[in-house]
Order: C-alpha cells, then sequence, then structure tokens
C-alpha cells in the first residue's frame, strides 16, 4: 500500500463510485477465508458455524445486531480468540497453524483507541512498528509518512492522552496499518466520535480502500456500510443470514413503497382496528413497529391523505407521515427483526461509560 | 529476521515500559524510599546497633526486592490489560513467550537496582568486604525473577488494579514473616515451618544469609539456587498457561 496521497477532499463521503467499478475489477483472490467457524462461550455459541470470504481489495461489511458475533468473529480472524473448531486463512496463511505470519497480515483497529496514553503519536506509531520488527529509520520515516496521511503532524509530540476522540481514532487506524498490512480490520471505527471525525475517518477508510487494502468494517451504523462497503454479510445470533453486494441486497426492494406512520399516542392495535384497515386499504401491507409506529407497503405509490383521514375518523392523531426510501437499513430491519435506529441507540448507551 | 524481529520488539517493549512505567520519578523515589524505609524501621527496632545491620541487610534485601517488583508488574500489567493497550501486543507477531519476558524483564532490572539501595546505605556504615558478592549478585537476580513472575501470575489472575494489589499482599505480607528474612524459620514454631518451604523467597533469603553473613544458610546453595530457579520457571509457566486460557479465549 502506498501512503503518499493526500486523504481525499471530497465533500461527500460516498464510496459507491468507486464500488460500482471495483466490484467488476477487483482481484479474484481471497484474502479472507472462513470456514465452519464455531466458538462457544459456556452454553453461549457466540459464533455457530460461519463461512464466508473476502475478496483482494475489498471493502467487507460485517453488520449484525449488538450482541450478534461481530467482535468475536474479529477477535478469532485476529489471533484474539481461539476457535472450538473451523479454518481461517487469511492471504492464504492458515491463523492455526502460522499465527505470527497471519499477523503480519493484518492491521487491526479495535473499537477501543487503546494506543499508549503516555506516549506521543510519534512514539505510539514508532512503538506499533517496532512490534513488527522494523528498524529505527524505517519506524520513523513509517510513522511521519502516516502522521501526514492521517493530519496528525502538527500533534506528533503530544501525548496520546491529550488527543481529542477524534485524533485518538485516526492514530489508532495509523498504527493498525503502520506495518502495511494487506488486510484492515476496523471494529466500529466512527462510533463515540463528533460528526466531522467521523466523517474525515470515513473519507480515509475510503481512501485506503481505493489504494488497494483490504478492509473488514464492522459497524453499527447501516448507512456507513451502505456508503463504504463493496459487499456485507448480516450477522445475527452467531449465524450468517446472507451476504452480498448492495446491489443484491436492494434488489428485492426495488418497486416497493414504504410509509412510515408515527401517532401522537400509543393506539390499540388490536384485530378490530387491524381487520378495519385491511379492508379500507386492501392493496397496502400494515405491520406495527410499536404501539405508536406503523409501517405500510404497498408495491404502488402510498397516498398519504386517505390514510389520514381514516385515523382521524378512529380517533387515532398522526403526527408523522415519512416516506421511506429503500435502503440498506430495510434490508437489514427484514434479517434481523431489529430496528437500526434501536441498535444504534443500544450500543450508544453502551459506550457512554467508557467516554 | 526471525531473530531481529524478536530482539527489536523485545528491546523495544522494554524500553517503552522503562520509560512508562520505571522510570518515573514516583517509581525512582519509590525504589529509594521504601528499601530506607525497611532499613531504618528494621535497624532502630533490633537495637543491636551497628552490628546488626549485616544481619539485617539480607531481609531489606529480599523485601526491597519482592515489594518493588510485584507492585509495579502486578499494576502496570492489569493497567494495560484494563485499557486494552496489552491487546496491541498480543496482536503483534511475536511469540507470548518472547512477550511475557519482555514486559516481566523491566521489572526484573527495577527489582535488582531496588536491591542495591540497602546496599548502598550498608556499605557507608558497615564493612562489607566478607560478602561473598557472586552468591549474592545471583541470588538478587533470581529473587528479583521469583518475585516478578509472581507479580505476573498475581495480574493474570485478577482483573482491576486494587485486585491485584490485595491480591500481592495476600502473598507479600505472609512472606516478610515466614520466608526467615529477619529470624530463622528454625525459630518459627514448627507447624508453621512447613509453609515456610513452600514460599520461595525462603531461599532466596537463605542463599543472601548465607553471601552475607559467612556461610550463615540453613539450606545448601545448591538446593536454594535450584528451588528459587523452580519457583521461577513454574510461575512463569502458570502465568503463560493462565494468559492462553483467561486473554485468548
Amino acid at each position: 500500500m502506498e501512503i503518499n496521497i493526500r486523504p481525499i477532499k471530497d465533500e461527500r463521503v460516498d464510496n459507491r463510485a468507486f464500488r460500482e467499478k471495483a466490484i467488476s475489477e477487483i482481484n479474484a483472490d481471497e484474502v479472507i477465508i472462513v470456514r465452519n467457524l464455531v466458538k462457544s462461550y459456556g452454553p453461549v455459541r457466540a459464533v455457530d458455524g460461519i463461512s464466508f470470504s473476502v475478496r483482494e481489495g475489498e471493502l467487507f461489511g460485517f453488520l449484525g445486531p449488538n450482541g450478534a458475533g461481530k467482535t468475536t468473529t474479529i477477535n478469532l480472524l485476529t489471533g484474539l480468540a481461539r476457535p472450538d473448531s473451523g479454518e481461517i486463512l487469511l492471504a492464504g496463511i492458515d491463523v492455526k497453524k502460522n499465527p505470527a505470519a497471519a499477523k503480519f497480515q493484518i492491521g487491526v483497529v479495535p473499537d477501543e483507541s487503546n494506543l499508549y496514553p503516555e506516549l506521543s503519536g510519534f512514539d505510539n506509531l514508532c512503538f506499533c512498528a517496532a512490534l513488527y520488527g522494523m528498524r529505527k529509520a524505517e519506524r520513523q520515516r513509517r510513522a511521519r509518512e502516516l502522521l501526514e496521511f492521517f493530519g496528525l503532524s502538527e500533534a506528533a509530540d503530544r501525548k496520546f492522552g491529550d488527543y481529542s476522540k477524534g485524533m485518538k481514532r485516526k492514530l489508532t487506524i495509523a498504527a493498525g496499518l503502520i506495518h502495511r498490512p494487506r488486510i484492515l480490520f476496523l471494529d466500529e471505527p466512527t462510533t463515540g466520535i463528533d460528526v466531522a471525525s467521523a466523517r474525515q475517518i470515513r473519507q480515509l477508510i475510503a481512501g485506503l480502500n481505493q489504494q488497494g487494502t483490504t478492509i473488514f468494517l464492522t459497524t453499527h451504523y447501516i448507512e456507513e456500510a451502505e456508503r463504504l462497503c463493496q459487499r456485507i454479510a448480516f450477522i445475527v445470533s452467531g449465524r450468517i443470514v446472507r451476504v452480498d453486494n448492495l446491489e443484491n441486497l436492494l434488489q428485492p426492494l426495488r418497486g416497493q413503497f414504504n410509509l412510515l406512520l408515527t401517532f401522537a399516542e400509543a393506539v390499540n392495535t388490536s384485530g378490530e382496528l387491524q381487520e378495519k384497515i385491511s379492508s379500507a386499504f386492501p392493496d397496502f401491507i400494515f405491520e406495527w413497529v410499536n404501539g405508536c409506529e406503523l409501517r405500510v407497503r404497498s408495491t404502488r405509490p402510498i397516498a398519504v391523505g386517505p390514510l389520514v383521514r381514516f385515523f382521524e375518523d378512529e380517533g387515532c392523531e398522526i403526527l408523522e407521515a415519512r416516506r421511506i426510501h429503500p435502503s440498506l437499513e430495510e434490508v437489514f430491519v427484514e434479517l434481523t427483526g431489529i430496528e437500526a435506529e434501536q441498535m444504534k441507540k443500544e450500543k450508544e448507551i453502551k459506550e457512554k461509560p467508557g467516554q | 529476521m526471525k531473530r531481529s524481529l524478536a530482539f527489536i520488539s523485545f528491546w523495544n517493549i522494554l524500553v517503552k515500559d522503562m520509560r512508562t512505567y520505571y522510570l518515573k520519578p514516583p517509581n525512582i523515589s519509590w525504589g529509594i524510599i521504601f528499601p530506607l524505609a525497611w532499613t531504618g524501621m528494621f535497624f532502630i527496632r533490633s537495637g543491636s546497633g551497628l552490628s546488626g545491620i549485616m544481619s539485617l541487610l539480607p531481609g531489606v534485601v529480599a523485601l526491597s526486592i519482592l515489594f518493588g517488583t510485584t507492585s509495579l508488574l502486578a499494576v502496570t500489567i492489569t493497567f494495560e490489560k484494563k485499557s486494552r493497550s496489552f491487546e496491541r501486543l498480543l496482536l503483534a507477531p511475536i511469540s507470548l513467550e518472547q512477550l511475557l519476558l519482555a514486559k516481566t524483564s523491566g521489572a526484573i532490572i527495577f527489582g535488582v537496582v531496588n536491591a542495591f539501595v540497602p546496599v548502598l546505605m550498608a556499605s557507608i556504615i558497615a564493612d562489607l568486604r566478607g560478602v561473598k558478592w557472586g552468591y549474592f549478585l545471583a541470588a538478587v537476580v533470581l529473587i528479583a525473577m521469583a518475585s516478578t513472575f509472581l507479580g505476573l501470575f498475581i495480574a493474570v489472575a485478577v482483573s482491576e488494579v486494587f485486585e491485584a494489589q490485595t491480591f500481592s499482599n495476600f502473598f507479600r505480607f505472609p512472606m516478610v514473616f515466614l520466608c526467615g528474612l529477619f529470624f530463622p524459620v528454625s525459630k518459627l514454631p514448627i507447624f508453621l515451618r512447613p509453609l515456610s518451604y513452600v514460599l520461595p523467597l525462603t531461599y532466596g533469603a537463605d542463599i543472601l544469609h548465607g553471601a552475607v553473613n559467612n556461610g550463615s544458610n540453613a539450606l545448601p546453595y545448591w538446593l536454594d539456587f535450584l528451588v528459587l530457579a523452580g519457583f521461577s520457571l513454574g510461575l512463569f509457566a502458570l502465568s503463560l498457561r493462565n494468559v492462553k486460557r483467561r486473554w485468548i479465549r
């Protein structure tokens, strides 16, 4: 990987244009191969016989609700956990048989910025480089190169502990790249940081991938995966339920119209009301998300007026009617049965104590 | 390449730990004040005047090493595990044995340096010409290794820094009284003596007594060295196994 370019300046972080091109150009070589991977913790089967592969140069998304097995999978792939059974090949190297050689092929950015608070940014990078046997001159040159690439040159001599969260995240990603790995594992890279830094990090991730680094990304921001990833795997309760590219994932939703109605108060969703709606609007499919939200689906455009009038007549006040365009979020909800917003909130609440 | 990778990573982990933990002013002062306090306390309490220095020196040296190494190592490793920076080391392409040796080398050096603080102080007021320095130095290094690996064992067994301190004391304080540091094991009540012989410091202190006080060791040197080395190896192997079982699950 060459790091002599500047971060991409585009205002809009979107890897889509590259992705369209990349899908056809991706090298067919598979740099991550996982076969029948199983990991249990006591009675809990955290990873339940998963198999997938990632191609060289691909930005591969790994999505799933909290506790689905994403981090356990990353830990197994990177050698921080031992599988009960199954096979992992990284760049053709069997992780079980030759863990040290496999570790040279990968860079890992955990979901927490875990560098040394007492060391400066520059010293942290030099130390990480030394762990891979790089000599002094080489590691100093590489550290400066990465600090510049990540826009941290001015903060090079400041202690890592004094960095902002966004800067910490960037330096942690830089540390993952210090030995020029072929594969970069990114675990929730934008969680818990401000919007501007998250945007910058997404630009950097897209830039790295465009330079040829294979990236394995876990995130709970569905839109992030949608913008960046070329292929996405969905994991639920330790099992992979779908692996495909965005185009194929969204295909079933094309030509489908969705509307989300939000009510002022919880509605009695008893059988009687359900029957009434269904007979009044036979072409629509109605799904209660909760007592206050109703999802309406149809294969033809949905007129809002008649629906609002119907519910007013039933004594239910509608606060908002929002059209939902087909997105990965819809696919996620369908595959996992979990609202993406709910997952995001859960994750953010979990993150808060550590902030 | 393999050898150079091993050396570069080992050396840099050691240097990083020295800079980050051991050479910090609080730890340097701790390394000086602690042995100074031990020496002063035992010297005043013994009431034996300057002649008592030589009988106190082995115990003070052993305690300085024990407390210096276990305190720092148990805390630093627990702290790095808690902040997850230890994960960074586990992700590096080096063996676990090499990683743990690199992490413990700093504490061993710190322990050896600590040992010589009371020696320096004693050299001002007592005649140390009769000390068998070869035995003395070998014992200091082995005690530092055994104590450091005890600290490692403790660090791997707990998850919080305060637990590391509490668990350390569980081992350290009995050693102060049971290991023959300031009075011979033979003067202990008979039911306590077996306990003395399952604690590594008993053997280290015995060598130090022999080296400082002209062969006053209760056991043969070779046996003391052998048991102390066995304790070091055993504690290291146990810690290694626990890291594999608890941290790479």
